[in-house]
């Protein structure tokens, strides 16, 4: 009400001084130019004292070369390689733990949200208990409970503890035979395109005929068919073109194989263990959130508890765990570069020796804010579009 | 985290500071009261609190003489325990006003990053360390090919175990770490094969280690790491007195002046020792540093002279027994070799 009188008489007084809308105008200017000032004054002395400092700048630094080596390289690197590509590598590290984290971090939270509705008493309390303990423990002792606590205290590679299908496990990691694709494997690649395509339009076409004519059509036992089936096909016709290499004893390691390291194993275990606990919170709250009227309402239609779940209480939840769900997936993105105690190499430890190596502090530190804000909001756009398809449909 | 954070406040600092020319070191150190020194955050024999929380080490000692030739008192000292990667940052930053902290000096680090290097205060070169009872048969580092290596990040150390393993066409596993304690840890709980740092390091770390007994440093050395203080470029007076200071703990010891005899030398007839110690008629070498003229007496009473420095910390007066090697002085066939005082 207030505002409205104020509108009415500076417009009757005619006194531009008192018109909200050019106060408002000459605030956010003031604003603006003081926001832009302050930034071109921070840029301006940086540049003026580096220059002062005699401390070289610039990011010409990137095209030289590293010099030193990385321990996990999903891309070919070796010191000869740029700094640029040192921070690919390491940026590719966080984005691999970042995704494997997320995947399993949804997987364990979903299990123990739904399990802290379950009217098993044991179930309901033993998943209370894991979200009460990773809940309330700092991230930074998970890692460190994982990589001294658990990895550090398994026996020296020679003396390896022997696990089923040629697996080995001690304390310099987990070793498992690495399947090695011959010729004519390719065709196996593209029957299982082939049966993804398949299988979307299976499914498409029977979400058509059920509107048209009621009839349902078993798509899931299908697709199981289809991409499972097709692959397999493709295999033994291509003449079963699979090898594996297993892990070997050298000298000092097991060579061969695939080695995960036990810095990767315990920042991802970590990572996911940690952020599952808060995805379990979301998940509780949004199945709560769901009005008892609707369960009730499609029961009373005749459906069953598990389409029920499925159909009615589910897509109402996502509505609700969605958006939280988006912070915890960023969260753990930027907790990732806690990976630094233990020597993963992500994007903040490569950074963080690229720095040091080049001294180009000022470079260093942009470069790895950009990254992370790059990371952090192709992690929003996706789980935007995610939540837009989830949302309520006005029809 | 702690080195984003300096890179951060760096960064925030060099925006802030203000653009105006800013007051020489000796100045701002005079008027603090004290001189702010960067130092290793605990490497036995350079700079390594004791038991009772005081820096002990070649690198302590160091920045005490500074101080005793600015202030004439060598407890004007505070220590800033760094690591490998903030080291740098700190000094640019003014964060510290001089950095002892075995760094090597390097062509890059000279020019690039706004460092003045003012001697070399220790000979080094880099090494490997082993565990003989786990790895027997193991005596040189050729046959390393394979091995997981403990390494700090941001060193010379990690560049020149890289060239080290391409030069010989070996393969490696680098196990990296940010702190020389993750890297002791992890190395002492098996998780690599070998250790490379160099060598005095390694025979200062190896005591740390749970059995020290276990463990051989190989022969090999396969870099050239002479490892000095370093002051901000541009400040060419400060970069004057610390280079100074070194030379003169240098000269004492040529000269023969040691902590227990500095006193009596005061009376020396020798013209080399009465400039050394300010007591020459008219002579105002130390006034000209921007010092007082007994500089080299307050010195050498707080530290003694460099040998004696180096036998304390390092050599046959410390748990490490280092010998002198290379590091004595040039008349004894090493390279330490301080310019006269005159």
């Amino acid at each position: 009400m207030a505002s409205q009188e104020i509108l009415r008489e500076g417009s009757s007084r005619g006194s531009f001084i008192n018109d909200p809308r050019i106060r408002g105008l000459f605030f956010q200017t003031l604003v603006v130019i003081l926001l832009f000032g302050s930034i071109w004054w921070i840029v301006h002395n940086v540049i003026e004292n580096l220059q002062r400092l005699h401390i070289a700048s610039g990011f010409g630094f990137l095209k030289s070369r590293a010099g030193f080596d990385i321990s996990d390289t999903p891309i070919a690197y070796t010191s000869d390689s740029t700094y640029f590509r040192a921070l690919v590598v390491g940026l590719l590290n966080t984005i691999i733990v970042a995704v494997a984290g997320i995947v399993l971090a949804t997987i364990v939270g979903f299990t123990i949200g739904i399990g802290r509705l379950s009217n098993n008493w044991l179930i309901r309390k033993i998943c209370t208990v894991y979200v009460e303990i990773f809940r309330n423990i700092p991230p930074l002792l998970v890692i460190f409970f994982w990589y001294s606590g658990v990895l550090a205290v398994l026996p020296p590679p020679r003396e390896s503890i022997h696990l089923p299908l040629g697996s080995f496990l001690n304390q310099r990691g987990f070793y498992l035979p690495r399947a090695v694709w011959g010729d004519g494997s390719w065709l196996i690649g593209v029957a299982l395109l082939l049966a993804i395509a398949m299988t979307w339009f299976v499914a498409h076409r029977a979400r058509q005929r059920q509107r048209a004519t009621g009839q349902q059509f078993p798509v899931f036992w299908t697709s199981v068919a289809l991409i499972v089936g097709l692959p397999v096909l493709a295999f033994l016709l291509a003449g079963m073109p699979l090898t594996f290499d297993f892990p070997k004893q050298s000298t000092f390691n097991l060579t061969g194989g695939f080695w995960i390291k036990p810095e990767f194993l315990s920042l991802l275990l970590a990572l996911s263990f940690y952020t599952a606990a808060f995805i379990a919170e979301i998940v509780r709250a949004g199945i709560r959130g769901v009005s008892k009227g609707q369960s009730e309402a499609a029961a009373a239609l005749g459906l069953r508890s598990g389409p029920i779940l499925r159909l009615v209480v589910i897509p109402q939840a996502m509505r609700i765990v969605i958006p939280p769900l988006t912070s915890q997936y960023l969260n753990l993105t930027k907790n990732s570069s806690l990976a630094i105690a233990i020597g993963y190499p992500d994007l903040t430890a490569t950074a963080g020796t690229v720095l040091n190596q080049t001294g180009q502090a000022v470079e260093g530190v942009f470069i790895m804010m950009i990254a992370y804000l790059v990371l952090s909001l192709v992690t929003s756009f996706v789980m935007n579009i995610v939540n837009a398809r989830m949302a309520l449909v006005e029809r | 985290m702690k080195h984003i954070a300096i890179g951060i406040l760096g960064a925030a600092a060099l925006g802030f500071m203000a653009s105006a020319a800013s007051a020489g070191t000796l100045d701002t150190v005079k008027q603090k009261g004290f001189i702010q020194c960067g130092v290793s955050t605990g490497l036995a024999g350079f700079s390594a609190p004791d038991d009772k929380g005081e820096w002990k080490g070649i690198d302590a000692d160091f920045c005490r003489a500074v101080a005793a030739a600015v202030f004439g008192d060598a407890s004007k000292v505070k220590f800033t325990p760094l690591s490998a990667k903030e080291r740098f940052t700190a000094l640019q930053s003014g964060e510290i006003d001089i950095l002892s902290r075995n760094t090597t000096w390097t062509s890059n680090r000279d020019s690039a990053l706004g460092l003045d290097f003012v001697g070399v205060t220790y000979y080094d070169g880099q090494g490997f360390m082993i565990n003989a009872k786990k790895l027997p048969g193991v005596n040189s580092a050729l046959q390393l090919s394979g091995a997981a290596v403990c390494v700090q990040s941001g060193t010379t150390t990690e560049l020149n175990l890289a060239d080290y393993f391409k030069k010989n066409k070996m393969e490696y596993n680098p196990v990296v770490f940010e702190k020389l304690e993750e890297v002791n840890a992890a190395y002492d709980a098996g998780r690599c094969d070998a250790y490379t740092t160099d060598q005095s390091g390694l025979y200062g770390i190896r005591l740390t280690l749970s059995s020290p007994a276990d463990h051989v440093v190989l022969p090999e050395i396969i870099s050239k790491e002479p490892l000095g203080p370093a002051v901000r470029q541009g400040d060419d007076q400060w970069a004057h007195i610390a280079r100074w200071t070194y030379f003169a703990l240098l000269n004492a010891e040529e000269a023969g002046i040691t902590q227990a005899n500095v006193d009596e030398m005061k009376t020396s007839t020798d013209p080399n020792i009465q400039r050394i110690l300010g007591t020459e008629p008219d002579g105002k070498y130390g006034a000209d540093l921007g010092l007082s003229n007994d500089w080299v007496v307050n010195i050498v009473k707080a530290v003694g002279n460099y040998g004696e420095m180096f036998e304390r910390n390092v050599g046959s007066g410390s748990p490490l027994k280092i010998a002198r090697g290379i590091n004595a002085l040039w008349t004894k066939g090493g390279l330490q070799y301080g310019p006269p005082i005159r």
